[in-house]
């Protein structure tokens, strides 16, 4: 479980996100969404201390992210899994190369042990014979598959996706989302995904936060928000004609 | 105010860099993999201006030391002192400067864009540590290599030049080779080839690691480590010929 309270974040005269309190349960899919510039990318560089917030607490269990010198903040992040937005795949490594990387760094594994380890995610997500190939021979789903196994190999607590369908075609971006959803309970960890895609909102969202200019404006499940009075959050749900014309 | 921001960044980020490695084995894997890339791929380079750069200075020099007071072994003398001295530690230095340096700077500065580096960082593996670290090593070590083999090309160039334009007796240039040489001199090239490697590689590194924007300012990054890490050189130089010679 993530609890986040009173968080600030400025970049100079700018405050890009404002006294957010938030809770990510643990074996759900929790989503925070908004349009392009509410600050939600910001939050979720926070969460995982690409930026300093500049006030406020981040509890991973009990633990005060905030308040952890450096030696205390890299064992934490041991147990931490991140999937960007384009990836983010080591270029000059091929695929078993990548998945395998974090378990160099961090284990004592045998080398087959690695190898078996790195097969088993390759295989969790639904990738087969693709090891020896390079992220540049990849397809755009297949690299977030990848990463996403790169994850989930060394058996984190907490998983981040940053923006995890987009420049996916409709049935790709699904199969992401499921993926995502199935491990979370599988697992049985916290993942947190960053997206202003609805069908991720519909598909995955057990637990849904919405930002909007850096405040936090409403918080629930997938299923209610179609049904939500927040003017706000319903001018970002039926901003699409398909939104429009599902509601009447 | 931005040259102290950036000299205190560069430090600090070099404090980093020095810190225990995660995992010595994987960095062990790293700096030959560096050797590699940064050393052994620049050989070709260095053997080519150093054999033309040690012709050119005994030829310079027979043209411009041709008086009956100046032995004729002169010029081997002065061809071996301003190669071991100068050119092979300086020049190739800020050959390597643009060739290495700039490798480096664009290699870190793409993996920032693409989110590479903050993938290492969220992994609890120190970037910085783990991706400068190595090039540092790698160039400490290859680059006094390199200089050495300049240093002998750079004498054989002259010998060459000597043998086919005629301008001084080959007997007399191989004596002004040997006249009184000094293992000092080899010590402190030396010195100055390692300070060097580890301006271009750090430097390189720093630009490259705080790389903000897009594939323009990843160029932008290379062009900057370029010219600070020569300036750098030239500047330690003169700081280092002071200290060693004086």
């Amino acid at each position: 479980m993530i609890r986040i309270a009173n968080i600030n974040k400025n970049f100079g005269e700018r405050q890009v996100l404002e006294d957010i309190s938030l809770r990510f349960e643990q074996g759900k899919t929790n989503l925070i969404i908004g349009k392009s510039g509410s600050g939600k990318t910001v939050l979720m560089k926070c969460l995982v201390g690409l930026l300093e917030a500049d006030s406020g607490h981040i509890f991973y269990d009990s633990r005060d992210f905030l308040r952890m010198n450096t030696r205390a903040r890299k064992t934490l992040r041991k147990e931490m899994g991140m999937l960007f937005q384009g990836g983010a795949l080591f270029d000059s490594m091929t695929v078993t190369e990548n998945v395998v990387f974090p378990l160099n760094m961090f284990t004592n594994k045998s080398k087959g042990e690695k190898i078996r380890r790195a097969g088993f995610c390759l295989d969790r997500v639904n990738l087969h014979n693709v090891g020896h190939l390079y992220p540049s021979e990849l397809s755009g789903g297949m690299k977030k598959r990848v990463a996403i196994a790169r994850a989930i190999a060394i058996g984190p607590k907490y998983l981040f996706c940053d923006e995890p369908n987009s420049g996916l075609d409709p049935p790709t971006a699904i199969l992401i989302d499921k993926l995502i959803s199935e491990i979370t309970r599988e697992l049985d960890i916290t993942t947190v995904v960053n997206t202003h895609d609805l069908n991720s909102v519909m598909e995955i969202g057990d637990h849904v936060a919405f930002i909007h200019q850096g405040k936090l404006w409403w918080t629930g499940s997938n299923r209610e928000i179609l049904h939500t009075s927040n003017k706000e959050l319903n001018s970002f749900v039926y901003a699409t004609e398909l939104m429009r014309c599902l509601r009447q | 105010m931005q040259l102290f921001y950036h000299v205190g960044r560069y430090f600090m980020l070099t404090a980093t860099v020095l810190q225990r490695p995660e995992k010595f084995s994987i960095y062990r894997r790293q700096i030959i993999v560096e050797m590699d890339h940064l050393g052994l791929n620049s050989l070709g380079i260095v053997a080519i201006v150093s054999v033309f750069m040690g012709a050119v200075v005994t030829i310079q020099t027979a043209f411009n030391t041709d008086h009956p007071l100046l032995p004729a072994y002169a010029i081997g003398f002065a061809t071996r002192q301003a190669i071991i001295l100068e050119f092979s530690p300086t020049v190739i230095s800020l050959i390597l400067a643009g060739k290495v340096g700039s490798r480096i700077a664009s290699e870190i500065g793409t993996m920032r864009v693409t989110e590479q580096i903050d993938a290492l960082e969220i992994m609890g593996v120190n970037a910085a540590s783990y991706l400068i670290l190595p090039k540092i090593i790698a160039c400490l070590v290859i680059n006094p290599m390199l200089v050495v083999i300049s240093m002998f090309l750079g004498i054989y160039g002259g010998w060459l030049a000597s043998a086919i334009t005629g301008v001084v007796p080959l007997n007399n240039f191989v004596y002004g080779i040997i006249f009184e040489f000094s293992g000092f001199d080899i010590f402190y090239a030396i010195i100055k080839t390692l300070v060097f490697a580890f301006i271009i590689a750090s430097v390189s590194g720093y630009y490259g690691f705080y790389t903000k924007g897009g594939a323009l300012e990843v160029g932008h990054s290379s062009t900057r480590a370029v010219v600070l890490s020569s300036i750098n050189i030239i500047l330690f130089n003169l700081i280092l010929t002071q200290i060693l010679l004086a």
